[in-house]
């Protein structure tokens, strides 16, 4: 009987998340191509360094550590939930157990070891956000329904680790009084914790403990499945390959516009060597997410809200309304929202141009303010910060070139200094020669 | 004695490297005793330079990170020309934004140089015995260091400014927030150009303030802007005859 609801729930949970992670797919797919190609070793190096050993993580030591916790017990506590399904769909008790022996012993005791860890780190983190307040967890853009995403992920984490803890706590009684079908396995934490909590309670009542803990553990894993692909927590997934197809420019170089080299090259004379499709006007810089790169929706995608970017951004500091986090939770909730109108049919995806001919009347400005990109002094702060190499500035600039290629518009400050550099090639009107100053 | 390329070329001779001058160095009056300080040390080595002159435009920088690409192209695609009509291969340029777009912008356009900051380019002449620094007139004092942007985080240059100010026996003394965690001067981006956006303070006083607390007399920076953002930022402080911004290669020019 529960093997009969449990297959039937995890094949409901199985289908219905599957179809959440296919339309993030989606969603990231509504981006231009992008060339990412190159640089083989660097990258593998990278997803080995940055992504699997979170390198950049560690220039906040005290977080690193506390996120180090529920990593590694995440990862490690995938090999029990393997062993979870196993005995959900055949109705087994730790199915493992007889095979590996000691081995067995000493992963179930690992990653008790590391749930607590990871239960001092949870509790940290949610003193952090709620009690201490932290700045970078407190700014507007976190207000609502981000907040409340990061605090149900890390409720989630605590009622995980409590199921686990109920079930291995019932579990070391049991061993001691049903040795047949409850396999010696050596548990350091709840040796200690289900002796002090569960002492002198019955047999049918340290079972049905016993169960209930396991059940908890499921129920949370699949809610915790269900919920993933709207949340802020795909990073746990994305942050892999988004290290991965991490951008072959350098820094300092922002991507060529080849239409408009061409263009002025032709306005000068010089023959254009790569021949461009000038047919089809292509639009300037990004105004929607359609016009981004699907590197770009990955980042937005793979961003778990930590803040770093904008804890360092010149902008932000000085109270300005930029915060480079912000910006990546706009292009976000965009393409979600874009994506969701295209599946309902409201919108449409024209497949040759990765255009969507997009209904509502809205685009990327519909979120971001032209404040907002007018602040940034493109100085790679944010860059630089995140740990996941995700990159806002790209975003911000691709967003400038919109308003000024596409809708011909920019701060009022910049029309004077593009009028000089256009007349006289200097970013101020000049009354001397640019030489006169070799002989003053 | 500064020589441009059409006199080098009118003469049948190439120069060992070209000096970038760029518009603060060309125009604004700070920035203009910097590339004189920066040329007299050329003189003194013996350097063979020379510099475009009127033939030299912006390198489109802030056009480009304004956002008006066609005026960038239209800048860069005439700086291109120029320099490959003259044949240059090295080019070393005392603006961290002229040098990065050089350096890392102009090779997609059909620009290949080999691009170096005045910063790299003193400490390499310190290095191969061609320059020596005497030291002394600023031994025992405080000297702090601000990173730019664009010869920093973006292209990864810390040490070479750093040893320069070592060899002027100098204390530095370094900022809360430096090397890759450098606090913006804020006038990258085309800030330059125009107003802060509405916020609690300037990004610039907020830099100098920070340069400020570290106790040190003078500050040295690499970047046209730098200079002007924080003497604008000490100035909004009252500090301005107690706190100097010297460009590294003024410092080295007092000492040789």
């Amino acid at each position: 009987m529960a093997s009969i609801i449990f297959i039937l729930l995890a094949s409901a949970v199985f289908y219905f998340a599957f179809k959440a992670f296919y339309a993030v797919y989606q969603n990231i797919n509504l981006g231009k191509p992008y060339e990412w190609k190159g640089q083989p070793k660097g990258r593998i190096k990278d997803l080995l360094l940055i992504a699997l050993g979170r390198k950049k993580m560690f220039d906040r030591p005290l977080a690193a550590f506390m996120h180090l916790f529920i990593y590694v017990a995440f990862l490690l506590t995938q090999l029990e939930l393997l062993e979870i399904l196993i005995d959900g769909i055949f109705g087994t008790h730790r199915f493992l157990a007889p095979f590996l022996g000691s081995f067995y012993s000493f992963i179930i005791g690992l990653i008790e070891v590391l749930s607590l860890l990871a239960f001092v780190a949870t509790l940290i983190f949610l003193s952090r956000r709620n009690l201490l307040k932290l700045p970078r967890f407190t700014k507007a853009e976190l207000l609502g329904w981000p907040s409340t995403d990061a605090n149900l992920i890390l409720l989630g984490e605590i009622l995980l680790i409590f199921g686990i803890f109920t079930m291995n706590g019932a579990d070391h009684l049991l061993q001691r009084i049903d040795p047949a079908h409850y396999p010696q396995v050596h548990l350091p934490v709840s040796s200690i914790l289900g002796p002090l909590l569960f002492h002198g309670l019955d047999t049918t009542t340290l079972e049905f403990l016993e169960r209930w803990g396991w059940w908890q553990h499921v129920i949370v894993v699949f809610g915790f499945i269900l919920y993933l692909p709207y949340s802020k927590h795909l990073h746990i997934f994305l942050a892999f390959p988004n290290v991965y197809f991490r951008d072959p420019r350098s820094r300092g170089e922002m991507e060529n516009m080849p239409a408009i080299m061409n263009e002025v090259k032709s306005m000068f004379g010089i023959a254009v060597s790569d021949n461009v499709d000038t047919e089809e006007i292509p639009v300037f810089g990004a105004g929607d997410v359609t016009d981004l790169s699907w590197k770009n929706l990955l980042d937005a995608y793979t961003c778990t809200e930590c803040g770093r970017c904008t804890s360092v951004c010149p902008a932000n500091l000085t109270g300005k309304k930029l915060s480079p986090r912000k910006i990546m939770m706009d292009v976000r909730d965009r393409a979600t929202e874009l994506g969701s109108q295209i599946a309902k049919g409201t919108s449409t995806n024209n497949d040759e141009g990765k255009k969507a001919i997009i209904s509502d009347g809205k685009n990327l400005f519909s979120y971001i303010s032209r404040e907002e990109i007018r602040a940034c002094t493109s100085c790679n702060a944010c860059v630089e910060a995140c740990p996941v190499l995700i990159n806002p500035l790209d975003i911000i600039l691709q967003m400038r070139r919109y308003e000024v290629l596409t809708e011909s518009q920019t701060a009022e400050a910049w029309t004077p200094m593009f009028t000089s550099l256009e007349n006289q090639g200097c970013v101020w009107q000049v009354p001397q020669e640019r030489d006169a100053w070799i002989h003053s | 004695m500064i020589k441009t390329m059409s006199e080098f070329a009118a003469s049948g001779e190439q120069p060992e490297v070209l000096y970038w001058v760029g518009c603060a160095g060309s125009f604004d009056a700070r920035a203009q005793k910097v590339a004189k300080a920066f040329c007299q040390i050329l003189d003194h080595v013996g350097i063979k330079y020379a510099v475009l002159g009127q033939e030299e435009k912006c390198t489109g920088d802030p056009a480009r990170r304004a956002g008006n690409e066609f005026v960038f192209q239209m800048l860069a695609i005439q700086n291109i020309e120029t320099l490959n009509n003259y044949n240059i291969k090295s080019i070393v340029t005392a603006c961290p934004h002229c040098f990065n777009t050089l350096k890392n912008e102009y090779p997609a356009l059909g620009g290949n140089y080999h691009v170096v900051h005045h910063s790299q380019y003193l400490q390499q002449l310190i290095e191969s015995g061609q320059l020596k620094v005497e030291g002394g007139s600023f031994k025992g004092k405080k000297i702090t260091y601000h990173d730019s942007c664009y010869l920093g985080r973006i292209n990864g240059e810390y040490t070479a400014p750093r040893e320069l100010i070592a060899t002027l026996d100098a204390d530095l003394t370094e900022m809360k927030r430096s090397k890759a965690n450098g606090l913006c001067c804020g006038a990258g981006g085309a800030q330059m150009f125009k107003e802060d956006e509405a916020g609690d303070k300037r990004i610039n006083t907020e830099r100098a303030e920070e340069a400020v607390a570290t106790g040190a007399q003078a500050i040295a920076a690499n970047c046209p802007w730098c200079i002007t953002m924080l003497t604008d930022g000490l100035k909004a402080m009252d500090k301005q005859e107690s706190v100097m911004v010297y460009d590294i290669s003024e410092l080295i020019l007092q000492n040789i």
